[in-house]
């Protein structure tokens, strides 16, 4: 298993004040990672210490086997970055903005030119590439720090809360593209946010970080069934003449774990994992189950937990 | 062949420079002003003037009210490198460039040399082409062509004022790395411009007072002392060493500065100097000049290489 990132009792103390406190994680190659967790927990300060542009109090983290402190110059060259607030130079035109980024790369212009049109066109914005950045509204400016941190083909992408500030139809833009990236160009992602649902959608596992701490790590359903139990769905069974002593016969079936009437539809709780034989115990009884709906553990609820034990 | 991250921040920020409106408007007024000053010198040349250097004294002397070309230069000359300056780290901060910029792979130094040698280049380009400009000018009003000799003194006198400026710029770069926001950069940078320029004057006045108060009864020695002390003081301000620097390359007669004695005249031969021996006279100065800018860019190099980055 190789992994991209491993970050190993990561610390960083600002006066007196732990920004990160012993945070160990690993992200895998070709993985959507997300660090999610409330403002000023120690998101950025990780990342900055990631790209060695801030030096860890102690501990390590190394991208790609390269210590961050030791080697950033390395790190750098395989990891793109988008700063939260990402600022570009507002009187050059998207182009020249994109060519000067890929001119620090040392990626000569006649390999840079067909990638940066490219990429604008990934993002949208290649009808407006000769257009003054200053022109640009936010969104367009976060959706062309995504076409900058692509233009330099990195493996390993960070983006430190890329869906803040932008409308609806922005966000499932740059959401759709991170999948995309990942599984067309095999690119590793590392998002940080604080906007659980947005995320949750795409993230395959995440990390939770509280004042500093790791609390949570893994697979969101993971983490939810350690906190919460076993997962419960809801189905809804229909009946051709409706009996409502039928209640006590659909109970003995193994893993429902209620029944209840509701108008003239049972609703079942279950256990998620005996999902099937249940429906078709049911089927087999004569019943015809109309809605199935598996119960997710939402980030929100996850968060809260933690947000409410301090 | 891809460039170097020196080069890169380089060319970029030339170009920044010399597009941008504030410095556009600045060059204008200093071209139109050294252009009309020198124009008016032209005018004011007598015909009894040394013909010998007849453009040289035009760059240096004042036709009546109208200060010379030499004293624009080192009045805005100033305001050039700081407005070239003052904002180059806090403004990328401000802008939320910097991050951008520091997450490339170059190393930090690549962003403040580029920045600081741009700015030197911007400099010695305008200054090269207003001196350019002038020569034509006085070449048409006066009908005389600069020989050889005043040729070089210019050309010293270019190198000089590039540095002078360059002096301005590094400190304007120090003060944008120092203070977070890009309207105290400015404005410390412009008042530390008005005491070197204005203040340093009085203070020399006023410490040589107290220092060595000159009696009625006081000897020449005592007068010269103070003097001496006075000027010691004053050579702390880039600008008045850049002065010195210029009165001596511009006026091949100069020989010493300060209070000089009769009895040290004896035997001196009232004879222009060539080049090397005036570069000689100004030697400290040059030096002087160097190690302020050398200092300022020195403590900018620290300051940013431990700086932190954070993103806002």
């Amino acid at each position: 298993m190789e992994w991209v990132v491993e970050a190993s009792e990561l610390t960083k103390v600002y006066n007196n004040f732990k920004a990160v406190d012993n945070l160990s994680f690993n992200i895998r190659a070709g993985e959507i990672f997300g660090l999610l967790g409330p403002n000023g927990a120690g998101k950025t300060t990780t990342v900055l210490m990631m790209l060695g542009l801030t030096e860890p109090t102690s501990g390590y983290v190394k991208i790609y086997g390269y210590n961050s402190t030791l080697e950033p110059m390395k790190v750098k060259r395989v990891t793109g970055y988008l700063p939260e607030n990402v600022g570009f130079y507002e009187e050059l035109t998207a182009k020249e903005n994109l060519l000067y980024l890929t001119r620090l790369n040392g990626i000569s212009d006649k390999d840079a030119l067909p990638r940066i049109e490219r990429f604008l066109e990934e993002v949208g914005l290649k009808d407006v590439m000769n257009r003054e950045v200053g022109t640009f509204s936010k969104g367009m400016k976060q959706r062309l720090g995504i076409a900058g941190v692509l233009v330099k083909d990195p493996k390993l992408i960070i983006l430190d809360e890329p869906t803040t500030g932008i409308d609806p139809e922005g966000v499932e833009h740059i959401l759709n593209l991170i999948v995309r990236m990942s599984k067309e160009e095999g690119i590793t992602f590392m998002l940080s946010s604080h906007l659980l649902y947005q995320v949750q959608r795409i993230c395959d596992r995440v990390g939770i970080l509280f004042h500093g701490k790791m609390v949570a790590q893994g697979r969101i359903e993971e983490i939810g069934q350690k906190l919460f139990g076993g997962r419960t769905g809801i189905m809804k069974v229909q009946m051709d003449r409706f009996d409502p002593g039928y209640v006590s016969e659909l109970q003995k079936i193994e893993g429902v774990a209620e029944v209840n009437t509701l108008g003239e539809v049972f609703v079942l709780r279950y256990e998620d994992d005996k999902k099937h034989e249940i429906i078709k115990t049911i089927v087999e009884k004569g019943l015809l189950p109309v809605e199935v709906r598996g119960k997710e553990y939402s980030l929100e609820e996850i968060y809260m937990r933690y947000f409410q034990e301090g | 062949m891809a460039m170097s991250g020196v080069r890169v921040v380089f060319w970029k920020e030339l170009a920044d420079y010399f597009g941008s409106k504030r410095f556009l408007i600045l060059f204008l007024i200093i071209f139109v002003t050294s252009l009309s000053v020198s124009y008016m010198a032209s005018q004011g040349i007598s015909a009894t003037a040394d013909k010998k250097y007849l453009f040289l004294t035009l760059l240096s002397s004042s036709a009546g009210a109208v200060p010379s070309f030499v004293f624009f230069i080192s009045f805005f000359g100033p305001l050039i490198g700081i407005i070239l300056g003052f904002d180059a780290i806090s403004g990328e901060r401000a802008r939320g460039t910097l991050s951008l910029l520091m997450s490339q792979p170059i190393y930090r130094d690549a962003v403040i040399n580029g920045k600081f040698w741009a700015g030197v280049a911007t400099v010695a380009i305008t200054i090269a082409s207003i001196i350019v400009i002038i020569a034509g000018v006085s070449m048409y009003a006066l009908g005389v062509v600069p020989n050889a000799e005043e040729i070089g003194r210019v050309f010293v006198f270019f190198v000089a004022s590039t540095i002078y400026i360059s002096f301005w710029l590094s400190l304007g770069i120090l003060f944008s790395i120092l203070f977070e926001r890009t309207s105290t950069s400015a404005l410390v940078s412009i008042m530390v411009w008005i005491f070197f320029t204005f203040f340093m004057y009085m203070i020399a006045g006023v410490i040589a007072d107290k220092a060595v108060p000159i009696t009625k009864t006081a000897t020449a020695a005592v007068v010269a002392k103070h003097e001496t002390v006075k000027s010691m003081i004053m050579r702390i301000s880039p600008a008045v060493l850049f002065e010195e620097i210029s009165i001596a390359i511009l006026n091949p007669s100069v020989r010493v500065f300060g209070v000089v004695f009769q009895s040290q005249l004896k035997g001196l031969l009232p004879t222009p100097l060539p080049l090397g021996q005036s570069i000689m006279v100004v030697w400290p100065q040059f030096v002087s000049l160097i190690a302020l800018m050398l200092v300022c860019f020195a403590i900018s190099y620290v300051k940013f290489m431990r700086q932190e980055i954070r993103a806002t």
